[in-house]
């Protein structure tokens, strides 16, 4: 007789199970892929991670999780306007990459539909540990996105922008980037939508030596939506990634940040701005790995929380023992703009090696009294003051990334959000 | 234009009471100099009349043109022309300090019932000013007072004070941290703004400012009240006697 008990499913992963249990036939993949499916699912029948999972213990995901919507979304869902003007978009709508996939000078891109079906990306889909919720469900249930492969040398004369978006639904989108040695690239990933979906978003970078690539994420999913993401990156010798990170939307967020030095003299810049507002919960998680000698990183990440928001910064540094010469910093800064509202920052730093400069830093404050006195007695309404001030908290963090354009399109991102939340 | 009436004032949540009867009275076209020793009370009183809310009033009354301010908050008060230059002013990372300067000179505008300044004519006027002050506008793409020197911050302020162009200045201790060639930009700069429907504050701590700024009346500060007033002479005085001589003379 089995005297184990079954815990009890959540409405959620009943959900979840049943979506699997009608799409899985319908899914695009060969045998191969197949496999890591039924593997991935079992990590979901086996139950969403709870507070009792150390990486999710800010963010219980069975808990949160309360229900998840229809599978199909209601609407179509329509491309938006790029975040840079003149890129190339590459739109993934309702989870749905175009048949036919645009030329970029310099680049050969993929739809990750037909790639799963030639079994060419089978490799590529894992689940990287028990705790990897966000890798088994997308595992379980990607259908479709870009590879985006950038050859040797190439200098794109325009960014790329990786657009999901959603109109309700569940959506599982995947898509993977190589960029070549010494090869240049601004790319962007936007993730919104129109109506409450549940997305998981998995993007894989890899950056070949020397070459420079700027990522830009920005996340507006609406009020309702849950958003799942996840962002692994390898960084080759010499090679540099700066990596921004805005959440401003999105009832229920959690964006993984898994990043590995892979050659000595590389370089990992994290810029991170959290939007917090209403019944939120966002969480940005990081690992990164100084995994060889004599690589750098700084991370800076501001959130800004209001109403009864609550985040999460985790920041996971490890320093492996080979990894001499190490030089990271990291620094999370929040400012809590209502009594109601919450912040959890967790930094951690695992140093194996013994020769390495490692720090982290964090604080939560209110708006400076004494600056706020200074704009009001030039004038300014306490409001119009407190506005410039919360502005100019996380302004710094996007002036960090010195190109122009890219800081003008991210500042109005910032002004948009704080004309309707401000 | 100016009316201070037996003002008693505290900081905030505490017993400390730093201004404890002070009479002060300043007519438009006036240039009043405030002086006294240190711990006198001369900050506080800057800080009250620009609606700092460190310091609570517990007794008295100021009037500006003739009318109660207390109930005003800071922005209020500058929107009615009241003007604080501050001892420190303060570096606001992140705030642009052009933009700040366009906020600001368009929220007076909005009080005042004008339409914002054309972009063209807002980056005119800074330059004129920031000319006539010796202030590089590579400075003013920086942010708000960050990484100014001491004596950059001081001509950012009276630049600010020429571009608002207040009713009612009140500097305070601007002389401080001053080379003398700064000293004359800066007192250049506010006696340009001598106008018969202006009144001037000066709070110093040394007489050498007002070598410039030639003041009409003189008031000395002590213990939170005016001990003494009289006119320019009586701030030579001081600086040949010191505080102690006209002190015991008071006492």
């Amino acid at each position: 007789m089995n005297m184990h008990a079954q815990p009890q499913r959540t409405a959620a992963e009943t959900a979840l199970l049943d979506a699997f249990a009608a799409r899985f036939s319908d899914l695009p993949g060969d045998p191969a892929v197949a496999q890591k499916r039924d593997a991935a699912i079992e990590q979901i029948k086996a139950g969403l991670p709870t507070r009792h999972v150390e990486a999710w213990h800010y963010t219980d995901l069975r808990r949160l999780l309360a229900k998840v919507p229809a599978a199909e979304a209601g609407a179509s869902a329509n491309p938006v306007e790029a975040l840079l003007s003149g890129s190339a978009i590459l739109p993934i709508l309702n989870g749905t990459a175009l048949e036919k996939t645009p030329a970029i000078d310099g680049a050969t891109v993929t739809r990750l539909a037909d790639k799963l079906r030639d079994g060419s990306f089978a490799p590529a889909l894992d689940v990287t540990g028990a705790d990897d919720a966000i890798g088994a469900l997308n595992v379980a249930f990607a259908g479709d996105g870009y590879f985006v492969d950038i050859a040797a040398g190439a200098e794109l004369a325009a960014p790329v922008e990786l657009q999901n978006v959603q109109a309700g639904g569940q959506t599982h989108v995947r898509s993977a980037v190589r960029v070549g040695d010494g090869a240049k690239a601004t790319i962007v990933q936007r993730e919104t939508g129109t109506d409450a979906a549940l997305v998981s978003s998995v993007t894989n970078l890899t950056v070949g030596e020397g070459a420079d690539v700027m990522w830009i994420i920005v996340q507006d999913q609406p009020e309702a939506a849950t958003h799942l993401g996840q962002f692994n990156a390898w960084i080759g010798k010499d090679a540099k990634l700066t990596l921004f990170v805005m959440n401003a939307g999105g009832k229920l967020v959690r964006q993984e940040i898994r990043v590995a030095t892979k050659g000595e003299g590389a370089d990992f810049q994290l810029r991170g701005v959290n939007l917090l507002s209403g019944d939120t919960h966002t969480d940005v998680t990081m690992v990164l790995d100084h995994a060889v000698p004599h690589t750098g990183s700084r991370e800076r990440v501001r959130n800004v929380v209001t109403g009864k928001a609550h985040g999460v910064f985790q920041g996971r540094i490890n320093v492996h023992q080979v990894a001499q010469k190490t030089d990271a910093k990291m620094s999370c800064n929040t400012l809590l703009l209502s009594d109601d509202g919450e912040f959890d920052t967790k930094p951690e730093l695992e140093i194996f090696a013994d020769d390495v400069v490692c720090g982290h830093g964090a604080t939560v404050t209110e708006i400076d009294k004494n600056h706020l006195f200074y704009l009001m007695a030039r004038g300014v309404d306490e409001k119009s003051a407190r506005g410039l001030l919360v502005k100019a908290f996380v302004a710094e963090i996007i002036e960090d990334l010195e190109v122009e354009p890219v800081v003008e399109a991210l500042e109005k991102r910032l002004e948009d959000w704080f004309a309707t939340h401000g | 234009m100016l009316e201070i009436r037996n003002l008693h004032a505290k900081i905030a949540d505490t017993d400390t009471e730093i201004i404890r009867g002070l009479n002060l009275t300043v007519k438009a076209g006036e240039v009043a100099a405030i002086m006294g020793p240190n711990g006198s009370g001369k900050s506080t009183l800057s800080y009250i009349l620009a609606g700092r809310d460190d310091y609570e009033v517990t007794e008295g009354d100021i009037l500006y043109n003739g009318e109660s301010i207390l109930e005003m908050d800071p922005a209020e008060r500058a929107a009615a022309g009241i003007f604080l230059a501050f001892q420190y002013p303060m570096e606001i990372p992140g705030v642009a300090t052009m933009e700040f300067l366009k906020v600001a000179m368009n929220s007076l505008r909005k009080a005042r019932g004008e339409e914002p300044l054309k972009v063209a004519d807002f980056l005119k006027r800074v330059k004129t000013e920031a000319g006539s002050l010796s202030m590089n506008m590579d400075m003013l793409k920086r942010p708000l007072n960050v990484g100014f020197s001491g004596g950059e911050k001081k001509r950012a302020e009276i630049l600010q004070m020429k571009l608002l162009e207040p009713k009612l200045c009140v500097l305070d201790e601007t002389d401080s941290g001053l080379d003398i060639d700064a000293l004359k930009i800066v007192a250049d700069g506010v006696n340009a703004l001598r106008s018969p429907d202006r009144a001037i504050v000066v709070i110093t701590h040394y007489q050498r400012l007002l070598d410039l700024i030639v003041p009409d009346t003189v008031h000395v500060l002590y213990k939170g009240q005016v001990v003494k007033s009289g006119d320019k002479d009586l701030a030579v005085e001081l600086e040949k006697n010191g505080y102690a001589g006209l002190l015991d003379e008071a006492a």
